[in-house]
């Protein structure tokens, strides 16, 4: 199967505050390595979970995805051509084929366009459908997300957090893309509305055999929707494999970290055991060699010193942990240390 | 939700009595504001001149009512030309940022060193005394507390998410610039500018009260205080109706801007 | 068990320029020693105002009534002098942000220092140890150089640590935390949960969670109150609830969360948005987006009643929830 969309040691510096007295004082001015060699492929027709915590780079990842930041190395290939180097149409049509549903459902819709105006914008800049059919075609955007035709006429401020969020989908829909990279989609929500987004994410990655890469922290979420799954620490992937095995045997210690730390929803599992000790380092500042071993319970003196490569170490699915292959022998009593979510 | 607030209310009534007076002030001036009347030279206020006459017999009422117009064109032009070239720097300068910033921002410095009239009495005493002069002096000075307003602006919105939706639908700079961050970006400015005709108002009478902005005879509200100054201790009427009309068009547009921000803080 | 807090019909009204919003409407609950109540709800339920009604947190336009009960003690009707003893001192709060919590310009050591002068009659040597045994009670390692530090100088969940630190100093016997994990990361989370739930342990406080995360709740609490658009819905001994809730938003809410079962099928949906706080519903809050609504529901507001043991619902169907 070939990829659709493929990242190859994507690297994405971002330069820190530096203020006059650190440049008198000679202090080099830092710089937060958002991303730090992220390579993957998104493969036509799945739902790929891009999981981490807050300055794991998943973010900067989605950005880079749909060409919103131009990364500082490597590059992001769609259908084998670098999008660093489209211009003109053949930038407007990648454009067409990826495209993004942001987080913050108050944010993403401009205050000032009424809800058909911004889709008919999508809809004639792209000549989706000849003028005269815009308005028809807006309807059928709305109907596609389940809102009601008089939306069209209404303006974001008129609609609640979820509702926003289908617009926002709709838009995204408007230009018939094979991608769609959702950042956070559901996080700003309630869960009785988040429920709905999800279902509705599915229900047209089904229909319309999108292609969907899901940007989030939270696991439960994961576990529901995707089929693959990478999960990320501090600018890095650390795991990336099939959903349903990684939740069943995760094989890196930070997976089973996080794994472990999302609440339950069974009472009376409670330990006293902390999942993990030590706080997220700063992205300024990483750890040497592999960035989780300062945390890392199984960490030998040679995690501080490699950085570990995203490889298959003797397992079905890539791994960054310099432990793994050695893990194997007592992988069972690792599948069964992980929860289930 | 749109409220009209008593301040706001007031505001535009007296916004609205500026503007009838500029827009027909024929149908509500009793006297031609230029015509001379030698049988009533400096008379106090009366039935027949409610505001008194100036040492030439002119009707202050009538004067007052005529120089609405002029100082409205006055206070519309102090702020239009600004507005423009504020507003379009600030555009240019919020999205491309970089060096240009910087440029920017010493520019703004060194122009907010001077204190703005200062800096408008230098330019029209370079162009010379006239009113087409004082458009220009203040399209000179004036610019730079709307760049200034419209670069923050445009900095907020340029960060915001239905910007980045916009570049990732493959939207062209220009219409992103134009149709989504302008629109969204103008509001605290156009709020600003409201507020800024009051103090245009205030200049362009400074200015005529000096002789460096509109001429005598034109009847412009600085220009009639300035005729009647040196008969305050006789005649105080000659400038005090005036005085009086400035300061209620002032606290119009005052009330105006403050009850608009208001009424635009509360959309969101 | 002896409640420590117990409110009755706690309701809350906010006047504004709109009308009344009744924020909180009808709440009761006890809480007591050793013990770890959960009030979860989504946002706008009433779960974080009905918290700071407790110990009179809110603002002047909030109009509060019914009853908040320290130790048989009226707080609703505590003088200032005795209601500032009482905060800070047997009971204690945390708070979402502890950025916006803590004094930035302060070093964390003289922000414990100053509760410890204002509830205790400790000396400045003894305040001193005092820090630092709270310090290391949350989990702060090198206390004495961490006291000189600004709260700028911590991470998301070493500040909370330190809020948590500052809570405690006085020794309360209640402590209340508002999403005291909603800002934080799933490890770091982790990490203050269990520290919570340790400290209820060791100390044998009484501990009332706020949050929206029905996980949380699970891992954390021993009770839980269930709210919707003010009113509780539920509570009971969270074993009880989670395995057969018996009101049916919380049978709902719990359906909508995605996890290990619910892959290849869809999330039960709750349609519709949360209700308006401005005019409340005659009957339940919950029946315009209710699955099991019949027409008493629209009518009649369900009253809070035993259902099982240790459980009690306010559901017109709960009777059918129980099959």
């Amino acid at each position: 199967m070939t990829a659709l969309l493929t990242t190859t040691d994507l690297a994405m510096r971002f330069p820190g505050r530096h203020g006059l007295t650190d440049l008198l004082r000679g202090i080099p001015r830092p710089v937060v390595r958002a991303l730090d060699g992220v390579s993957l492929d998104v493969r036509p027709g799945e739902t790929l979970g891009i999981v981490g915590e807050s300055g794991c780079g998943k973010s900067t990842l989605a950005r880079c995805l749909v060409g919103l930041h131009r990364p500082n190395a490597g590059a992001v290939r769609y259908q084998g051509t670098d999008i660093a180097t489209l211009r003109g149409s053949a930038r407007q049509a990648f454009h067409r084929q990826v495209q993004m549903v942001f987080q913050d459902p108050y944010g993403s819709l401009n205050p000032l366009m009424s809800v058909g105006a911004s889709l008919a914008e999508a809809l004639a800049v792209h000549r989706i459908v000849p003028p005269a059919d815009i308005p028809r075609r807006v309807q059928d955007l709305l109907d596609r997300v389940h809102l009601p035709a008089t939306a069209a006429n209404r303006y974001p401020h008129e609609f609640s957090g979820g509702q926003r969020q289908r617009i926002g989908i709709a838009r995204a829909l408007a230009v018939e893309p094979k991608i769609i990279v959702a950042d956070e989609p559901v996080s700003a929500l309630d869960v009785s509305v988040q429920a709905q987004i999800v279902n509705l994410l599915q229900e047209l990655q089904t229909s319309l055999g999108l292609t969907l890469v899901f940007i989030t922290h939270d696991l439960r979420l994961v576990r529901h929707l995707t089929h693959r799954v990478a999960v990320m620490y501090l600018g890095r992937i650390v795991e990336l494999g099939p959903t349903e095995d990684v939740f069943a045997s995760a094989r890196h210690p930070y997976t089973q970290a996080l794994l472990r730390a999302v609440p339950r929803l069974v009472p009376g599992q409670r330990s006293r055991d902390v999942a993990v000790r030590g706080e997220l380092p700063s992205p300024l500042a990483p750890p040497p060699g592999c960035a989780f071993h300062p945390r890392c319970q199984r960490a030998e003196p040679d995690c501080a010193a490699t950085v570990p490569a995203l490889a298959l170490r003797e397992g079905h699915w890539p791994v960054a942990c310099l432990q793994a292959d050695r893990a194997i022998a007592h992988s069972s009593t690792i599948a069964t240390s992980t929860p289930s979510v | 939700m749109p409220r009209l607030t008593p301040a706001l209310l007031l505001g535009l009534v007296l916004l609205g009595a500026v503007l009838l007076a500029a827009a027909v002030p024929d149908w509500l001036a009793p006297y031609d504001p230029l015509a001379f009347d030698f049988t009533a030279l400096s008379a106090a206020p009366s039935a027949a001149h409610p505001f008194g006459t100036d040492q030439f017999g002119r009707d202050i009422l009538s004067r007052t009512l005529h120089a609405a117009r002029i100082d409205l064109q006055i206070a519309l032009f102090c702020m239009v030309f600004p507005l423009l070239i504020g507003g379009l720097i600030g555009l240019l300068v919020g999205w491309y940022g970089g060096w240009i910033d910087a440029v920017f921002g010493r520019l703004v410095d060194l122009v907010v060193t001077f204190p703005f009239l200062v800096l408008v009495i230098f330019f029209v005493a370079v162009l010379g005394p006239g009113l087409v002069n004082v458009y220009i002096a203040v399209a000179c000075v004036g610019w730079v507390p709307y760049a200034k307003l419209m670069r923050a602006e445009v900095l907020v919105q340029r960060q915001s998410d239905y910007v980045a939706a916009g570049r990732v639908l493959g939207y062209a700079m220009p219409r992103i610039l134009l149709r989504h961050i302008l629109p969204n970006a103008c509001r605290p400015v156009l709020v600003y500018a409201v507020t800024d005709m009051a103090l245009a108002i205030l200049l362009g009478s400074s200015l005529g009260y000096l002789g460096l902005g509109a001429q005598p005879p034109t009847a412009e509200w600085g220009v009639l205080i300035a005729d009647g100054k040196n008969f305050f201790t006789t005649a105080p009427w000659i400038s005090l109706f005036p005085g009086v009309a400035i300061v209620l068009a002032g606290i119009g547009f005052s009330l105006t801007g403050d009850g608009l921000a208001d009424l635009l803080a509360v959309k969101k | 068990m002896t409640a420590l807090l117990q409110i009755r019909d706690l309701t809350v009204t906010f006047a504004t320029r709109h009308g009344a919003v009744h924020a909180v409407d009808g709440v009761s609950f006890a809480v007591g020693r050793g013990e770890v109540l959960g009030l979860v709800g989504e946002s706008g339920s009433g779960k974080s105002v009905s918290l700071r009604a407790i110990t009179r947190l809110l603002p002047d336009f909030a109009r509060v009534s019914g009853q908040v009960a320290w130790q048989g003690e009226d707080v609703l009707a505590m003088s200032p002098e005795r209601l500032r003893r009482l905060r800070g001192g047997q009971i204690g709060m945390v708070f979402q942000e502890p950025m916006s919590a803590l004094n930035p310009v302060l070093p964390i050591g003289l922000q414990i220092t100053e509760s410890l002068i204002a509830h205790t009659d400790l000396d400045a040597r003894a305040r001193r140890a005092r820090a630092l045994e709270l310090l290391d009670l949350v989990g702060i390692a090198a206390g004495p150089s961490r006291l000189s530090q600004f709260p700028h100088e911590f991470s998301g969940g070493m500040r909370q640590r330190a809020m948590i630190a500052i809570a405690l100093a006085a020794n309360p016997a209640v402590l209340l935390a508002d999403e005291p994990t909603t800002a934080l990361d799933v490890t770091i989370q982790d990490q203050i949960l269990r520290l919570l739930r340790g400290l209820v342990d060791e100390l044998g406080m009484a501990l009332v969670l706020v949050t929206h995360d029905l996980g949380v709740i699970a891992e954390t609490c021993d009770r839980v109150a269930v709210m919707y658009a003010g009113r509780l819905c539920e509570t009971g001994d969270v074993a009880a609830v989670f395995a057969r809730p018996r009101h049916a938003y919380t049978a709902a809410l719990l359906q909508a969360m995605p996890g290990e079962g619910t892959r290849d099928r869809k999330l039960l949906t709750i349609p519709g948005q949360a209700p308006r706080l401005d005019a409340p519903a005659i009957g339940c809050a919950f029946a315009p987006r209710c699955a099991l609504v019949r027409p008493i529901c629209t009518t009649d507001r369900p009253v809070l009643q035993p259902v099982a043991p240790r459980q009690s619902s306010a559901c017109h169907a709960a009777a059918d929830l129980a099959a």
